[in-house]
């Protein structure tokens, strides 16, 4: 639908007086501008390799799996985080949880968990994702590696970004929530019993909208 | 000594002194343009990055020299080589100090050259074809679009750049360089600068965009043509390309400087008549600083002024430059031949200044209702469509 004739507004160009059309004091007040900055000069730049930056605690770094109260990888291999991911670029083998005394209230573990971090766009999203908070990003920026494959990170490596960065301070885990569902607790109740405060979540629910935030 | 020895010495001087000079203008304008936005500038190589110029000189050594496919190989060499050389041989009639015979170092390549500033005009529109040849050999269309550009502007920029020199030659009645300071070097107000002060305008403007710097690199500009016509080089045919750039401009500084700002002369302590001993060095000293100041303004014009657009650029050359230069060569022409006082002619100046401006608010006295008014029911499309 075309818009109304009475609902456009013509914002002509502003007439240019006799000085403007001559540009002159125009020029005149930019080379003042440049000038002030040349005599009060105030470099606003960080001097980086020197001077590490100060990050923001929701920033988007290298990610880490998170380890859960034993010590085990706390992902349960939803592929919720593999399935928000826009860029597709991790990749799960899930397994089922060996049958030893160490893993009794788990059934299913992530067996291979790869983060291809040349290929993440860093949006955020998986750790959204993830129903136990078991990925996170953490504050490490300066992400390199000499080969490809190197920035192909595995569980036990993205394990270690846990170990690296969990005492450093500036990475706390992020919420406490995501302890294991009411399955587990059906077998082992003490493991959760240190978190009586929390809301149990039924293996078979989702989160509810929005807690995946932090 | 042989004068050819003479010769070939200057001229490795002139050689080596520009070269240096440029690689250290990039740094000096590199330093400024990190002063202007807040920042630090080259830091790393060298105390206060100082031996940065060497670095960016090997890098550009040592890269791997490209040549696509798809280019047309020996225009694609020739045209830096092109764009270089030109540059270069505009300065050998650039007296950079008092030249003179008799002295032991003639301060200027080829002395008493008298079509000097002709001579430097037409080598150094010459450089265009450096573009010109560049963005067509390069078989790309950006690199193509660019030198368009580029030749519209610089054969533009031509005409007002030569006819605001034309009043200093009917001025001084001469065109060679060295003379023409000599005319300016009777005092401070001998100088070009006080009599032609809207030539010199002019010619500054002029010079700024046969160099293609900022405000004028519409034809290698960043944003639209990725470069223009030098998207395709690398290495050292980029460099050289480079060089070209920041030898024009010390060109038209030089240029500037003599034929507006006295050149060598100052006085008290430079004038024509000063031989104690070194007055060579400080005439040659005296120069420098002339052109260095210039050289600044034009780097502190660079990162003041935003880019004109292409119409915008060719109407400041062809509906004010033109007709404003051509006024006053004009204005120059009947105060000579009245033999008036010479004060008349910055009177003019500014009375052609001020004109122009007055002309230029309104030429036509149309009202602005009726001016760029559109009916409404031109604008068939909801949203935002018609924004530009
Ligand atoms: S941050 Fe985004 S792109 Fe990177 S792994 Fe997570 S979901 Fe995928
Ligand atoms: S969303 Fe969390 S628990 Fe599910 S697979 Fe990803 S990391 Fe593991």
């Amino acid at each position: 639908m075309p818009i109304d004739s009475k609902d456009v507004t013509w914002v002509e160009e502003p007439e240019m007086g006799f000085w403007e059309s001559s540009f002159l004091p125009a020029i005149v007040d930019g080379l003042k501008t440049t000038l002030k900055h040349v005599i009060k000069y105030e470099p606003t730049t960080q001097q980086y390799p020197e001077e590490k930056p100060e990050l923001p605690q929701n920033y988007r770094g290298v990610h880490r799996l998170n380890r859960d109260e034993k010590g085990r990888v706390k992902c349960v291999a939803c592929f919720l985080c593999a399935t928000a991911c826009p860029a597709r670029c991790i990749y799960i083998t899930a397994a089922p949880a060996p049958k030893t005394e160490e893993w009794v209230d788990r059934d299913k573990y992530p067996a291979k968990f790869d983060i291809d971090e040349l290929r993440c766009i860093g949006c955020g999203m998986c750790e959204e994702a993830c129903p136990v908070d078991a990925i996170e990003m953490t504050s490490l920026y300066d992400l390199t590696g000499m080969s490809r494959a190197e920035m192909l990170f595995d569980r036990e490596k993205l394990l270690s970004v846990y170990d690296k960065t969990i005492n450093s301070g500036k990475d706390p885990a992020r919420t406490t929530r995501g302890r294991l569902g009411p399955a587990s607790t059906m077998v082992t109740p003490e493991v959760i019993a240190g978190s009586s405060d929390e809301k149990r979540v039924p293996v078979q629910a989702v989160p509810e909208p929005g807690s995946g935030g932090h | 000594m042989h004068p050819l020895l003479i010769t070939l010495l200057t001229i490795g001087g002139v050689l080596g002194g520009t070269l240096g000079a440029c690689s250290y203008l990039i740094y000096i304008e590199r330093k400024l343009a990190a002063f202007i936005q807040d920042r630090v500038g080259p830091n790393r190589v060298g105390p206060f990055g100082l031996l940065q110029p060497i670095a960016d000189g090997l890098k550009f050594l040592l890269k791997e020299d490209v040549i696509p496919a798809h280019v047309d190989k020996f225009l694609f060499i020739l045209s830096p080589a092109i764009s270089v050389f030109t540059t270069l041989l505009a300065f050998s009639v650039v007296p950079f100090g008092a030249a003179s015979k008799d002295g032991i170092f003639p301060w200027i390549i080829a002395p008493q050259v008298d079509l000097g500033i002709v001579f430097i005009f037409a080598v150094s529109s010459l450089a265009v074809y450096g573009v010109i040849l560049g963005g067509w050999a390069s078989n790309n269309k950006y690199s193509a679009l660019g030198s368009l550009r580029a030749s519209a502007q610089v054969i533009s920029y031509e005409i007002p750049l030569g006819m605001s020199v034309l009043g200093i030659a009917l001025l001084g009645g001469t065109l060679n360089l060295e003379e023409v300071i000599k005319v300016q070097a009777t005092g401070l107000a001998g100088w070009n600068f006080w009599y032609q002060p809207l030539a010199c305008l002019i010619f500054f403007i002029a010079a700024l965009a046969e160099s293609n710097r900022l405000p004028f690199d519409l034809s290698e500009c960043e944003q639209e043509l990725i470069g223009g016509y030098h998207t395709e080089y690398g290495a050292l045919k980029f460099a050289l390309f480079f060089l070209a750039e920041y030898t024009h401009v010390i060109t038209i500084s030089f240029l500037t400087v003599i034929l507006y700002f006295g050149g060598w002369h100052f006085p008290w302590f430079a004038t024509a008549a000063s031989n104690y001993a070194g007055a060579e060095f400080v005439k040659f000293g005296v120069l420098l600083f002339k052109v260095l100041s210039v050289i600044i303004l034009i780097m502190f014009i660079r990162w003041t002024i935003p880019r004109f657009r292409f119409d915008q650029l060719m109407g400041l050359a062809w509906k004010v430059l033109i007709p404003l230069a051509t006024a006053n060569v004009v204005l120059t022409m009947v105060v000579r031949e009245f033999d008036l006082n010479r004060w008349w002619l910055t009177v003019g100046s500014f009375v052609l200044f001020l004109t122009a401006g007055f002309l230029a608010i309104d030429p036509l006295g149309r009202s602005r209702a009726t001016k760029r008014r559109r009916p409404a029911a031109a604008v068939p499309v909801a949203g935002g469509h018609h924004a530009h």
